[in-house]
């Protein structure tokens, strides 16, 4: 545990007024603020740092304390006594949380938990997370539940069928812890789609393109293809040609929250032509082409 | 028909120890909409995020309200900007593949 500095972070000297310290810590904190800076970890705990610093300055007599005891604090046997008690007591009305959203070792030593008695502290909301999550496009097919670790904790989600590649969700109260008995900050997840299938995702709707053989694609005929529903039948036109379309409504992409509801499945057919022919073949083929 | 959550202004208020007042500028200058059904003012569950995080760049940061909106519509922009960087790298990692 290192001695903090709280004038240095505060960029005030020791003969500083109220009104300084006051005046250097707005200057700062709406640099750092997590409300500004959202997604940077580092600001947030800079903040901290800063709003510890003020929390210990602003207050006359813990500005007192520290300015006593400080740099010695490893000697200051009464305060970790008095500190020891304070926490054992039974009365004890706040939870500290070592983690990153309260104060330093250093401060605690000094002054006991995060929330020293004083009840006019500034509540700020935590910080704001993000996070990504990588998905199977098989998967977004399906609406189903994720059990997610975020900074230690298991976070059970329901993902929407038909989410797309790209969307965040926000999960009220998961982000970083709020400083001071402030509200936590949220968590907003983004999801990353990789395709695991032969389809092309465009929105809700789907493409594929379906190999066809020469004798299906003339005579025509039927044949099976394989959807993220399942199988399904389909009519082949005779004389079908090379790059033909063909639309089937409601066999896409489902719909983001909406139950039921799927996009269209486009198939493109691509005719593939016979090869390692037999001696039988090339002769009809010639045949065909005397015609 | 779905039910809207609706929270009193007053109430709003009352807990966060701020004016009636400054609830009204934050609507005039459209930082927040407010329903108004005969004398009382409501806040939309969806805006108490927002109208939070104003209360706080007010009155803990000392930003006064044309700093808010253009925080705001910073915040705003740096927010769209992010989800397009990821939905660009989606793409481009979509075209690497070959997909």
């Amino acid at each position: 545990m290192d001695f903090v500095d709280y004038y240095k972070i505060l960029g005030v000297d020791k003969n500083a007024t109220q009104d300084d310290i006051k005046k250097a810590y707005r200057k700062l904190a709406r640099t750092s603020h997590p409300d500004l800076n959202p997604n940077d970890k580092g600001a947030n705990k800079k903040f901290q740092q800063i709003n510890e610093a003020n929390e210990v300055l602003s207050d006359p007599e813990k500005r007192k304390k520290y300015d006593q005891h400080g740099k010695d604090w490893q000697h200051a046997d009464q305060f970790a006594q008095a500190n020891q008690s304070r926490r054992n007591s039974a009365d004890q009305q706040f939870s500290y949380d070592s983690g990153d959203g309260d104060f330093s070792d250093f401060f605690e030593s000094l002054f006991g938990g995060s929330r020293g008695g004083n009840s006019r502290q500034t509540k700020f909301r935590g910080q704001d997370f993000n996070a990504e999550f990588q998905l199977s496009l098989t998967d977004a097919y399906t609406t189903h539940k994720q059990t997610l670790a975020v900074n230690g904790k298991n976070i059970r989600i329901t993902i929407p069928a038909g989410i797309e590649n790209g969307q965040v969700i926000k999960l009220t109260g998961h982000g970083g812890s709020g400083v001071n008995g402030g509200p936590a900050g949220d968590l907003f997840i983004t999801f990353s789609i990789a395709n695991d299938t032969a389809f092309k995702r465009s929105g809700n709707d789907l493409q594929l393109n379906v190999d066809l053989n020469l004798y299906t694609a003339v005579l025509g005929g039927d044949i099976t293809i394989d959807t993220l529903g399942g199988k399904i039948k389909l009519k082949v036109k005779p004389e079908t040609q090379n790059g033909t379309k063909v639309k089937l409504t409601g066999k896409g992409f489902p719909l983001y929250k909406k139950e039921g509801q799927f996009g269209d499945l486009f198939i493109t057919y691509s005719i593939k032509i016979p090869v390692n022919l037999t001696d039988k073949e090339r002769e009809l083929f010639t045949e065909l082409s005397r015609l | 028909m779905q039910t809207e959550i609706l929270i009193s202004a007053d109430e709003f208020c009352a807990s966060h120890h701020i004016e009636i007042s400054f609830i009204k500028s934050l609507q005039e200058t459209g930082l927040i909409e407010m329903t108004v059904t005969e004398d009382a003012k409501f806040i939309r569950t969806q805006q108490l995020n927002q109208l939070e995080k104003i209360v706080r760049l007010y009155y803990e940061l000392d930003i006064n309200l044309e700093g808010i909106e253009t925080i705001t519509h910073l915040l705003q922009r740096i927010n769209n900007m992010q989800r397009e960087i990821i939905s660009l790298k989606n793409k481009l990692s979509a075209y690497e593949t070959g997909e």
